[in-house]
């Protein structure tokens, strides 16, 4: 089989991305109605314990409120990408805290901690003050070193919550847009680029 | 009346074949082409990549963006399996530690291998140092059969004429990325050669070989390939068997045991299916085993008789014995050279382009036998875990203005980051020779059995000073390349508390060694062509039969004396003398 026949048999003709997407889509979606049930590549147990952990709910309207004003606060809009909240970042974290058990007593403690502390300084919930109240507080959490003994809590659940959000915006299609990454497509790699081996003096470097 | 029975079937099979990976793939392949009628038996379900692949999908395509929840590998990776399966335990002995990995699919592990495809040299089947015991057989006599997998299954590389590192029959390997050429750089600084890679990733096509298409570098051969670009047990021998006619394949089939003669040869083989829990037994004129090391011993272990009375092919007492994995180590880190760097496509293949073969004299060092090492990096597909180091490492170096800035952070600074450290990351792991030693090895649990009512392993596994001695210096030579490239270590580095790094046994799944061959039928289970001394008609194809590995990954010599052992069979027959 020839290279062209080879994508053409697995429905890949064109070399762009999008079409790619589009044209990977329906074709999952066949597969699954052929096998009736039987999702192509997944164990019967995988797709139960997705649908399972999709008909749950874990968080609340409030703590889901707060999650994504602190989501966008981490990564907002500017003029390259859209915000988290925009790509769908708090769902993602409700779906990952449900599959990662172990997130949760931390993600429902850090959510209370930091209503907490918002409490005893404003006399509101943290998505209730101002975001120049709001960010006062995350100043205190958001720099490991810098933060004070008695804010350590605050601190491990933001670096939680960083980790969580950059994780859910950077594996959507926004995220990979304004990274930057422009791979997973059928190609023919053939080194660097000489314009780029030309910038970092590697021109004569061999294998 | 009791509903229990066992379905015993007619037909008498030339072969039976247990397992569907890279040696009972094998095996099956040249007995089928060769006009013998087989029966493959696979513990897990039918698996073909061109179907069940999830090549080229997109991260935000899992709900959990390729995380390791439910495969260790991640959402995307082919492995049906793990270190852990539901309702089929192994237990560990004395405290020491074992880590079992499985994937119960067609073509077993080789699905989502990382196709690095290295020989065994001379010395590692004679080695000079005295040290462990020799293989009954040399490189020159396993040569051939090296050559004929390389030819027939596809592997790039390049030729240079390292004497325990030979040399293959190669296609062209990937060029270069750019982190790699700094490790080139910093490497050979550091008074260690860097190389070419060689996988079994199909860079050329294979003339005659309509089935196969050539790599089209989404660097994704973890995942399968669709068009059966790189080697799989099940692109590449199974499926194309199966097409001979004389290969049945059946899938969910869990092995109890070999079920012998009274004479004590082999008559078939008694399973279990695991979808429908009925029980089978199968009949053949010789049983092949190669349902990997440990599980072909445990199988041997569970296969007792008046004949065996210690065991099917374990007169020698040694089946189980001499259990070794592949030690590992590694560290991580970023260049700073290569921060903002240009956007392009830099996927490559999914094997590695570059590596280090062992490059020392062990005679002038504190432990002994080498170890290789696998480099990684790049701008590679996000998924779970993606940009969470970043806050940290910014807070490393300077930033655009040259000030140095707190760890740490958010928003559109955060954003910023993210952009300026992508693609900078770079990693190295090390993979080395460990002794095999009669102490570390699996026997019968005599108090468990998994849900299926088979008895299980229980593993006795500890390193020793030679293996930690070898961490150590893994450590050591990364930590130094490291910083001959101008590279930042942002993983943990090791000291002797944790025996610098050195991964639990079991962690690298390269386990290999637990039914020995030999020439001697009293410290050996198996003869030089993988023939039981104590069972003319039974074989073994794994990784069981080794007797001791080099630092090289073993799939490629499971193939070739896969290959060879059947080829043995064939003219066995022919001469009538099985």
């Amino acid at each position: 089989m020839n290279r062209r026949d080879s994508l053409k048999a697995i429905g890949l003709t064109a070399l762009s991305t999008t079409v790619l997407v589009a044209a990977c889509k329906p074709s999952s979606e066949k597969e699954e109605v052929a096998a009736a049930g039987k999702e192509a590549g997944r164990e019967p147990w995988e797709t139960d314990r997705d649908k399972k952990l999709n008909s749950e709910t874990f968080f609340t309207k409030h703590e889901m409120a707060t999650i994504t004003v602190l989501a966008d606060i981490i990564i907002p809009k500017d003029s390259v990408s859209g915000s988290a909240s925009d790509a769908k970042v708090p769902e993602f974290i409700e779906f990952i805290v449900k599959d990662m058990p172990e997130h949760q007593v931390p993600m429902r403690g850090g959510l209370k901690w930091l209503d907490i502390q918002c409490f005893n300084r404003y006399e509101k919930a943290f998505i209730e003050a101002n975001s120049k109240e709001q960010i006062s507080i995350i100043d205190e959490i958001a720099y490991p070193k810098k933060a004070k003994p008695e804010m350590q809590a605050g601190v491990a659940f933001f670096n939680r919550m960083r980790s969580l959000t950059t994780s859910g915006f950077y594996t959507t299609e926004i995220g990979i847009k304004d990274i930057g990454y422009v791979g997973n497509v059928p190609n023919q790699w053939d080194g660097v680029p000489t314009e780029v081996l030309k910038h970092y003096g590697m021109e004569n470097v061999t294998i | 009346m009791s509903d229990f029975q066992i379905k015993k079937s007619s037909t008498v099979y030339d072969a039976i074949v247990v397992g569907s990976g890279a040696g009972g793939g094998m095996a099956a392949y040249v007995l089928a082409n060769a006009g013998q009628k087989v029966l493959m038996l696979e513990a897990g379900q039918y698996f073909d990549p061109r179907l069940d692949s999830h090549q080229l999908k997109w991260p935000w395509e899992s709900p959990r963006r390729g995380a390791g929840t439910t495969r260790p590998f991640g959402d995307f990776d082919a492995s049906y399996g793990g270190w852990e399966l539901d309702g089929e335990p192994y237990t560990k002995k004395d405290k020491t530690e074992f880590e079992w990995f499985r994937s119960r699919m067609l073509g077993g592990r080789t699905n989502h291998w990382g196709r690095i495809s290295l020989r065994m040299g001379p010395e590692d089947f004679k080695p000079t140092d005295g040290l462990t015991d020799d293989w009954p057989i040399t490189y020159e006599e396993v040569k051939p059969f090296y050559d004929k997998v390389d030819r027939m299954i596809g592997i790039y590389g390049t030729v240079e004429g390292i004497k325990n590192e030979p040399d293959g029959i190669f296609m062209k390997p990937p060029k270069p990325r750019l982190n790699e050429l700094f490790i080139k750089k910093g490497a050979e600084k550091a008074g260690v050669k860097v190389i070419a890679g060689r996988g079994a990733v199909m860079t050329e096509a294979i003339k005659g070989n309509n089935d196969r298409a050539p790599c089209f570098y989404c660097g994704q051969c973890g995942r399968g390939c669709k068009v059966y670009g790189d080697f799989s047990a099940s692109s590449c021998l199974v499926i194309p068997a199966v097409s001979t006619g004389n290969l049945t394949v059946i899938t969910d089939a869990m092995v109890r045991e070999v079920i012998t003669n009274k004479d004590g040869t082999a008559k078939g083989v008694s399973y279990v299916n695991r979808k429908d829990l009925q029980e089978y037994q199968v009949n053949a004129k010789l049983v092949i085993l190669g349902a990997s090391a440990c599980e072909s011993a445990r199988i041997l272990l569970n296969s007792k008789s008046s004949a065996h009375p210690n065991g099917l092919a374990n007169n020698s007492g040694v089946v189980g014995k001499y259990l070794h994995d592949s030690t590992g180590a590694s560290v991580s880190g970023f260049l700073p050279q290569l921060m903002d760097r240009k956007r392009y496509n830099e996927d490559g293949l999914g094997s590695i382009h570059i590596y280090s073969p062992w490059w020392l004299d062990n005679k002038n060092l504190d432990f002994p036998r080498g170890y290789h090492i696998e480099y990684g990096g790049g701008m590679r597909m996000p998924s779970y875990g993606f940009g969470g180091g970043v806050s940290t490492m910014a807070g490393m170096v300077p930033d655009k203005n040259g000030k140095m800035k707190d760890e740490g952070g958010y928003g559109l600074a955060l954003k910023e980051d993210q952009r300026r450290f992508y693609g900078t990351g770079v990693g190295m792991a090390g993979r080395g020779t460990a002794i095999a030693r009669e102490d570390n090895y699996c026997e019968i649990d005599p108090n468990v059995v998994d849900k299926y009512g088979i008895p299980v392993l229980t593993f006795h596994y500890k390193w020793a000073k030679e293996e930690v001695l070898q961490a150590k210096h893994m450590q050591e030579t990364f930590l130094s390349i490291m910083k001959e490239m101008g590279g930042v270590v942002t993983s943990k580095i090791h000291g002797p508390e944790t025996n610098y790094g050195l991964e639990a046994p079991g962690k690298i799944i390269h386990e290999v060694g637990t039914i020995r061959m030999g020439d001697n039928p009293t410290k050996s289970a198996l003869n030089k062509y993988c023939q039981a001394h104590d069972c003319k008609n039974l074989f073994v194809v794994d990784a069981g039969p080794f007797v001791q590995q080099g630092d090289k990954n073993a799939t490629w010599t499971i193939l070739a004396l896969a290959m060879r052992t059947a080829e043995y069979i064939l003219s066995e027959k022919k001469k009538q003398n099985i």
